[in-house]
């Protein structure tokens, strides 16, 4: 099978994730982009081992290790993601990215008032800050 | 022990107490006043043991060099001739009651440990002026008085007035010690030696190259120290400090400095009579306008300070005309007739509980509550009216022999103009000193009005001080002028007919008119009514002087003078009084000449740093602020917004590398 036919659907896989990573609102489509994204990594990294151990003498197939690395990883990034995006929901009712600013420069979080503020809102704001930690 | 031992035990032993008391003042309190009195009273025994040793006859020299000093060496010196053995021994007698007095008047005082422990080290480097034969080893006992005078001085610090006044004095007195030093050392560089004896010697075979311009450098530095015109403005506002102190810088130790100074290195100033004729001048400027000063001043001790500078302007005037067994004469009954009259003015102002005249002489019986005080007072006050025969008396007239001596043509040593100088302003000061010493003892002790407030005995610390300081004051002069020559260089220092009768005349003249003038005004006292600021009669006296020098500028709206009609001193000054009650302006031509300037540049340099400076930095702040703000819009809080910048930056970084790559 010659190269071009992984290569262009990796390719494909890719731009797909990226498309995902960037146009989509909801946290768990932007964490299965993800996914794709790494899959079409690991698509490139198997068919260029194939191609360049076929010219080769000898070879450790070190495209192919290194795709079970990238599988093991993205196993526990997609654990931790998830973990943190049922975390943020059962917190604010919410999993779209739009509304989860926090960080953007001139916004005012609730936490920012100071740990010490006997107000009873403390304890929803220091479990926000946790969340969006 | 050898005299020179003793000799080096003199200035250790107050040095070594001062260092004990400074230790332990806070841990052992019970050790602090005979660590004051003891090193002292030791230093005196000893000073008097050397003083008979020397007797008058060849003079004690001793040096070591501790290290070389690559050009010209310094050495730890002594050199005690008859002056510096009997200049010690009044010292050591002053600075001796001075300390056995202290612990009376200052004996509710909190920070007495400190204080006497610099009175001990002010004693201790006078000592070192005195003993030195060395002019570097001398800077140093001279500086470490100018430091202990604004310590001691500042005593109150609570008060702005003695903290100004510590401060005056501390700059004043290093005005004219820079030129001072500098004049040293051309000294030094002339002569090839800072020892006195190599440099008298070098003068001696005329081997000076600028005896002016050494003279004229040094006679600042002396000018300052011994409150001479034009330096003599900050020696008035010392008297923020204790009394006790003001006894001990101006009776025998700071003041009496410049001109031990001078005595020391007559023949250096005699080699350029230009430098006679401006110590002339000087000394004449001085006596006549602290003369006139003095006449006017309503607080107590600021009557004695004018007094103090108008003594030290006698003994200037002496060395003027080239005597100076009869300066260090004068300096030596100066030194006990003033204390004394300090430290009694310290029981007065106890007992009457304010430091102003004019509210003294609306007090009757106060003499009758300090016997004592009033006792040696008096004589005290004769002695410094110079009436026979107390000690001023013969001291006084062998200043004005020896000006009278060169006006007669003997001009070996001095011009006969500074002689001229010296008699005239001499005989009139004599005039002034008898007017204000009776001003004095009248306001102070023959007061009319309510009683004086009674508070029991005075310390009996205090009070017998004075009566030993009494004896010199009384008898020092008759008994000493003949035998002093011996001592000193052998000038005859007893009265002659003509001086004795011209002063002895004014003197009198001047006492009289003053009492003619009190008595005249006697009706007006009663009619003018100037309240005492009595605070805290209960209180030790160094509190209750404190509060009444704070009280003084609120009550009559100057710290020296007061509204009296009554005074005889207004009436006999005229349209002079108000000039003389503010040392004659000289203080507000100071400020002009050389405070406001300094206070002009101060606000310049404000000026430069907070707004031209302080402009370039907040420059520098601002540009990198901007930025930050503008590039912090870009923080959205959008993660995907950040992907896709970063997606935009890798695809530009990209198709830059293709294009370098492929060469395009």
């Amino acid at each position: 099978m010659h190269l071009a036919y992984p290569a262009v659907l990796s390719a494909l896989l890719f731009c797909t994730g990226l498309y995902g990573v960037l146009a989509r609102r909801n946290a768990i489509l932007i964490l299965m982009s993800v996914e794709l994204m790494l899959n079409a990594v690991n698509l490139n990294l198997v068919a260029f081992d194939v191609w360049l151990s076929r010219t080769a003498e000898e070879t450790l197939h070190s495209g192919q290790a290194l795709t079970l690395f990238t599988i093991a990883i993205a196993a526990a990034e997609i654990g931790i993601g998830l973990a943190i995006v049922l975390a943020v929901h059962r917190n604010r009712g919410t999993a779209d990215i739009d509304r989860l600013r926090d960080t953007a420069e001139g916004h005012e979080s609730p936490a920012a008032d100071g740990p010490d503020s006997d107000t009873p809102a403390t304890g929803t704001a220091a479990e926000k800050a946790e969340a969006t930690a | 022990m050898t005299t020179t031992t003793l000799a080096v035990l003199v200035p250790l032993l107050p040095f070594l107490g001062a260092a004990a008391g400074l230790l332990l003042g806070r841990t052992a309190p019970g050790f602090v006043r005979p660590l004051a009195v003891l090193p002292t009273l030791t230093a005196l025994v000893l000073a008097a043991i050397v003083a008979v040793r020397q007797g008058g006859d060849a003079s004690v020299t001793a040096a070591t060099e501790l290290t070389p000093t690559g050009s010209i060496p310094i050495e730890l010196a002594l050199y005690i001739d008859g002056f510096a053995a009997l200049v010690a021994v009044v010292v050591g007698l002053v600075a001796t009651c001075v300390q056995i007095y202290s612990t009376g008047y200052l004996r509710e005082d909190p920070r007495y440990p400190s204080y006497a422990a610099l009175v001990s080290l002010f004693t201790s480097a006078m000592f070192l002026v005195v003993y030195s034969g060395d002019l570097i080893v001398l800077l140093v006992g001279w500086e470490v008085m100018g430091i202990c005078s604004y310590f001691l001085v500042g005593h109150y610090w609570e008060t702005p007035e003695a903290r100004a006044a510590s401060i005056k004095a501390f700059l004043v007195t290093k005005l004219g010690d820079v030129p001072f030093l500098i004049g040293l050392f051309a000294l030094a560089t002339d002569a090839g030696s800072f020892r006195i004896t190599t440099v008298l010697a070098t003068v001696t075979h005329g081997g000076l190259d600028h005896p002016t311009l050494v003279a004229l450098l040094l006679l600042a530095g002396v000018a300052g120290k011994s409150a001479q015109f034009p330096l003599h403005t900050w020696l008035p506002d010392a008297m923020a400090g204790p009394t006790p102190v003001s006894a001990l810088i101006h009776a025998a130790t700071m003041v009496a400095a410049g001109v031990y100074f001078v005595a020391r290195l007559l023949p250096v100033f005699e080699a350029s009579s230009a430098a006679m004729v401006t110590l002339a001048v000087m000394a004449a400027i001085t006596m006549v306008g602290s003369g006139l000063a003095a006449l006017a001043q309503d607080d107590i001790k600021r009557v004695l300070a004018y007094s103090t500078i108008g003594q030290l302007g006698y003994m200037t005037g002496a060395l003027a005309v080239g005597d100076r067994g009869a300066a260090v004469f004068h300096l030596l009954s100066h030194g006990a007739f003033k204390a004394l009259l300090f430290l009694a003015a310290g029981v007065i102002i106890h007992a009457a509980g304010t430091n102003s005249l004019a509210a003294m002489s609306r007090m009757s019986h106060l003499r009758d509550r300090v016997p004592d005080a009033y006792w040696t007072m008096t004589v005290a006050l004769l002695a410094l009216a110079a009436i026979p025969p107390f000690s001023g008396f013969f001291s006084k007239e062998s200043v004005l022999g020896a000006a009278e001596h060169i006006t007669a043509g003997h001009t070996e040593h001095a011009p006969g103009a500074a002689g001229w100088t010296v008699l005239v302003a001499g005989l009139l000061t004599a005039l002034l000193t008898a007017a204000y010493a009776t001003r004095l003892w009248l306001l102070t002790f023959h007061g009319r009005g309510a009683e004086a407030p009674d508070h029991g005995r005075q310390p009996l610390t205090m009070t017998v001080v004075l009566w030993v300081l009494a004896v010199p004051s009384l008898a020092l002069g008759g008994l000493a002028y003949r035998t002093l020559p011996d001592w000193f260089d052998g000038n005859d220092l007893a009265p002659t007919l003509t001086t004795s009768v011209l002063g002895t005349g004014v003197a009198l003249a001047g006492g009289l008119v003053t009492y003619a003038a009190w008595r005249h005004l006697a009706g007006l006292a009663a009619r003018v009514p100037l309240g005492a600021v009595a605070a805290h009669p209960e209180g030790d006296a160094g509190l209750v002087e404190a509060e009444a020098i704070a009280t003084h500028a609120p009550a009559y709206g100057d710290v020296a003078s007061a509204p009296d009609p009554a005074d005889p001193g207004r009436l006999l000054l005229g349209p002079l009084h108000r000039h003389a009650a503010v040392g004659f302006h000289l203080d507000a031509v100071y400020r002009a000449l050389f405070v406001r300037p300094v206070q002009a540049g101060a606000s310049l340099v404000r000026f430069l740093d907070r707004e031209v400076v302080d402009t370039y930095v907040r420059g520098a702040g601002a540009l990198p602020r901007w930025l930050g703000a503008a590039v912090r819009r870009a923080q959205t809080g959008n993660v995907q917004t950040y992907v896709s910048a970063l997606l935009a930056g890798t695809v530009v970084l990209a198709v830059a590398a293709l294009l370098v790559a492929s060469g395009a």
